[in-house]
Order: structure tokens, then sequence, then C-alpha cells
């Protein structure tokens, strides 16, 4: 089937202002359940008391879960079996500016990084991707990012030879140093591999796949349940205030690199977890 | 254990707090983010002294969302504390008397508040929907032109946060990540 501009704003329509309102099931899911093995009398289980409160009140009322109601990220994943005519963001922009005011967001992107911080005044320009996939359909992730977890992310090349251990080291000192910043409990989203452009969006993917759900590679399932044993064993805890619950997932997504590479990026997910994945073919 | 604290009253009940004590707030709050905090200090620069009422004053580090149905805000939380460390110690040692915000800070924030006898509260980062219903009134101050970065003047009642730093100069924070370090050794 054709992609076409006018699909995706359909899609993103259906996503926007809802997902801003609502916390991602699999998060809240995994939040029940921390709050329900937390010790009642500990600073951990007021946080997530008060996370858990949260998250029901905003949906109920539709009122943003978070102040930073995010910078906007499009990501679509085209399959070999469609194809692209035209530009698919095209409107986008105007479509999110229209969809932030109606439903009263924050506007919270300015228009030049360095040169320019003058608020844009409606969350434009959103942020695109455009892969290619082996997949039968065409997937459009919509995904709000707020700045606290993403000033809290990390890109490092390190060296082949620290290997794994390195790694784990790599990912523990980042989040001791950083969890506190990133709104706990995480959703720790972690790229190995490719090049220094891609592994951040390797990373960034994987805060697309369901908390619970088990990794496609046993080798890499087996990695993220050892890394997640560690985190939670630190104490950082919900808001960094000590506790049990640092994380409630850890995602790893690995890919080829240079025989001299080993780059890795550690996207941090926060308790305002907030992305829709959908399915294009079922919107035509 | 929860402490019930009237900000009118914070300057005679802040040597009680210890760092790691549930507290709910009440009283008046200023807002005030990153652009707020660049422009202060040039203010205080020019000026000596803390504009807009804000001597004796607590600052929360935060950007709401537009308000919403009776609201006084959609939602407002706190922004992470650090990125207002280039300005916080002068700020304190200026009057301020608390921030609220999110995450660990520069490890001098701690000495200043034991010296300037000050506090710093951290907030819930993601409960800003729950947290704007302790909000009770909201007036803008300053800087109308960063929309959701102005100063804002709030009045809250029953505000949760903990206390991050005490007077003394304890910082939790820094504490539970210390601790983390040594677990970590203990792990490999």
């Amino acid at each position: 089937m054709d992609i076409t501009a006018d699909l995706i704003q359909r899609a993103l329509a259906s996503a926007l202002p809802e997902i801003a309102y609502s916390v991602r099931e699999d998060y809240l899911e995994a939040l029940k359940k921390a709050h329900a093995r937390a010790q009642t009398q500990s600073r951990g289980y007021a946080v997530l008391d008060l996370l858990l409160q949260n998250d029901l009140q905003a949906q109920k009322e539709k009122r943003p879960l978070c102040q930073d109601t995010g910078s906007v990220w499009l990501a679509l994943e085209l399959s070999y079996k469609d194809r692209l005519l035209e530009d698919p963001f095209f409107g986008a922009n105007d479509l999110v500016a229209r969809l932030y005011k109606e439903g009263k967001l924050r506007k919270s992107i300015v228009r030049d990084a360095l040169l320019d911080r003058t608020n844009t005044q409606t969350n434009t320009p959103v942020f695109t991707e455009l892969k290619f996939c082996d997949a039968e359909v065409s997937t459009l992730h919509v995904l709000l990012k707020g700045g606290g977890s993403d000033n809290a992310s990390v890109l490092k090349m390190l060296n082949p030879g620290d290997g794994l251990l390195g790694l784990k080291n790599f990912v523990l000192d980042t989040v001791i140093e950083k969890a506190s910043k990133a709104c706990p409990p995480l959703l720790l989203a972690i790229g190995v591999g490719g090049t220094f452009d891609t592994v951040a969006s390797l990373a960034k993917h994987q805060l697309l796949r369901e908390i619970g759900s088990k990794n496609p590679n046993p080798k890499l399932q087996e990695i993220e349940e050892d890394f997640m044993r560690s985190i939670n064993a630190l104490g950082l805890g919900p808001g960094g205030l000590g506790g049990e619950d640092t994380a409630l997932a850890v995602h790893i997504g690995t890919a080829p690199c240079h025989i001299a590479a080993f780059p890795v990026a550690i996207n941090m997910g926060c308790s305002a977890l907030r992305s829709k994945s959908i399915n294009l073919k079922e919107l035509v | 254990m929860q402490k019930h604290i009237d900000l009118a009253k914070l300057s005679e009940v802040k040597g009680s707090l210890s760092a790691g004590d549930f507290c709910l707030l009440s009283g008046t709050l200023f807002t005030a983010r990153d652009q707020a905090h660049i422009r202060l200090l040039n203010e205080l620069k020019r000026s000596k002294t803390l504009p807009y009422g804000l001597e004796g004053a607590c600052i929360f580090y935060a950007g709401p969302s537009p308000a919403k149905d009776g609201y006084v805000f959609g939602s407002v939380g706190p922004t992470t504390s650090a990125r207002m460390d280039f300005a916080a110690p002068e700020l304190y040692r200026a009057g301020l008397i608390a921030t609220i915000g999110k995450g660990v800070r520069s490890e001098n924030i701690a000495e200043v508040c034991k010296e300037e006898q000050t506090l710093y509260f951290v907030a819930v980062g993601g409960a800003a929907c729950e947290l704007a219903n302790h909000v009770i009134s909201s007036e803008l101050v300053a800087y109308e032109d960063l929309g959701p970065e102005a100063i804002r003047k709030i009045e809250v009642k029953d505000f949760p946060v903990f206390v991050a730093i005490d007077t003394s100069g304890n910082d939790l924070l820094r504490s539970v990540a210390a601790q983390a370090y040594e677990r970590k050794e203990k792990l490999n």
C-alpha cells in the first residue's frame, strides 16, 4: 500500500493529545506491581503511591500526567511491502501545533539550541525518523520525550576490549550518577553497536518495546535480567530517594559495528513513559 | 511520618527538618527555571538585592502546563535542579530560604545550604497532575515572554516534598548515590 502524509496525520491525530494524559499501559502495570511490593513506611512507597494516584487521575481527567509534555518524536518503520510517494511527515508540524494548543499541552521547543532560544510556542518542529524494515506492515511510533530524562541519557564509544563487564560497569555508573534526575522508576533503553550516529536511535527504539516482553534474543534477555537485578540492588529507588525499584525494565538492542568500535547509548525512559505504536494497515 | 510546614514560618522551623523527611508545604512558592535564573542572576548583580519578593522565599524549579477545567495548571512538577546550580549559591546567599526540584545537585550546594542555613527539597518527578491539585492560585510575576519559564507566584496547600539537603548540609541524594557505589563494588 501507499504510505501518504494524510495517513501519517491520521495516525498522529489518533495518538495526540491522548498519550500526554496516559502513562503507557505496560508501564502502569509494572508500576502497580512495584507499588504492591514496596514497604508502606518507605520513601520509595510514598513516591510510587504519588505516581500511581497521578497516573490514574491524569487519565481520568485528561490532564497531562507530566507538565513536560515533551518533544514529539515520529518514527516511521516502513514495511518492504509498502511504498512512499511523498514526504510522509508533510503537514505534521501544523497538526502538532494545533493538537498541542487544543489539548493544552506545554510548548517546550526553542528555535535554535545555540543561536536563538526563543520558544516557538507551537512545540514544533517535531523530530522525525524514517526506517526501512522487513516487517509485514508499516508502523508509526509517536513518542513524547521529556527533557529531564533525555538530558540524563548518555552516549559513549567504549573499547571492544571492555566487553560485557565494561558495558555493565558503564550502565551501572550511569544509573548511579543520573537516575535521580531522570524520574525513576526507569525504563532503561540501551543501544549497543552501529555507528556514533545510529547507536542513539537504536537505544531510543528500545523504549518502544513493551515492558514485560521477552527480548527476541535469549542471550540479550539474560543480560537484561542480570543488569536489572544489579541496578535494583544499588538501592537508589523511586525518585532516587532510596529503595528497591530504580528500574522497571532494561531493554537492550544490538547491531553490527566496526572492528575498532563498541558504541553504547543509554536513553532513559522516565516515570512518564508516553508513546503509541500505530499499525498503519489498520488505519486504511 | 509527614511534617506539615507553613512556608511563612519556614525560617523558624527549618533547623528541625532533616534530610529524608516527608513534608507537606503550605503557603507561597515562586516558579522559576533555566532562562529565569539567567535573568535573575543579572538583576541580582545590578541591584545587589533579590527582586520580585524572593528574599526569604522558596523557588520551585518548574514550568507548568496550561490551565485546564477548573485547575490552576494542567500539571506542574519539578524540573532537574542541577541545571540551576550555576545560580543557586548566589541566590541562597542573597536570601533565598529554600528550593524545590528533582535530582542530585553539585557538591557545593550542600555546603552553601549549611553556611546559609537553607534547604533543598525534592518533589516527585512525573507526578505533576497530582502536584497541580495542591496549587490553589497563580499570579504572573515576571518574564511573561518566557511562556512556561516565566516567574509565577503560586499558593500551595499540603504540597508533598522530601527534604533532600537540610541546614546541617546532609545531602540525601548524595548519600544514596554513595551507598550505591559501595553496593556496586560488592556486586562484581
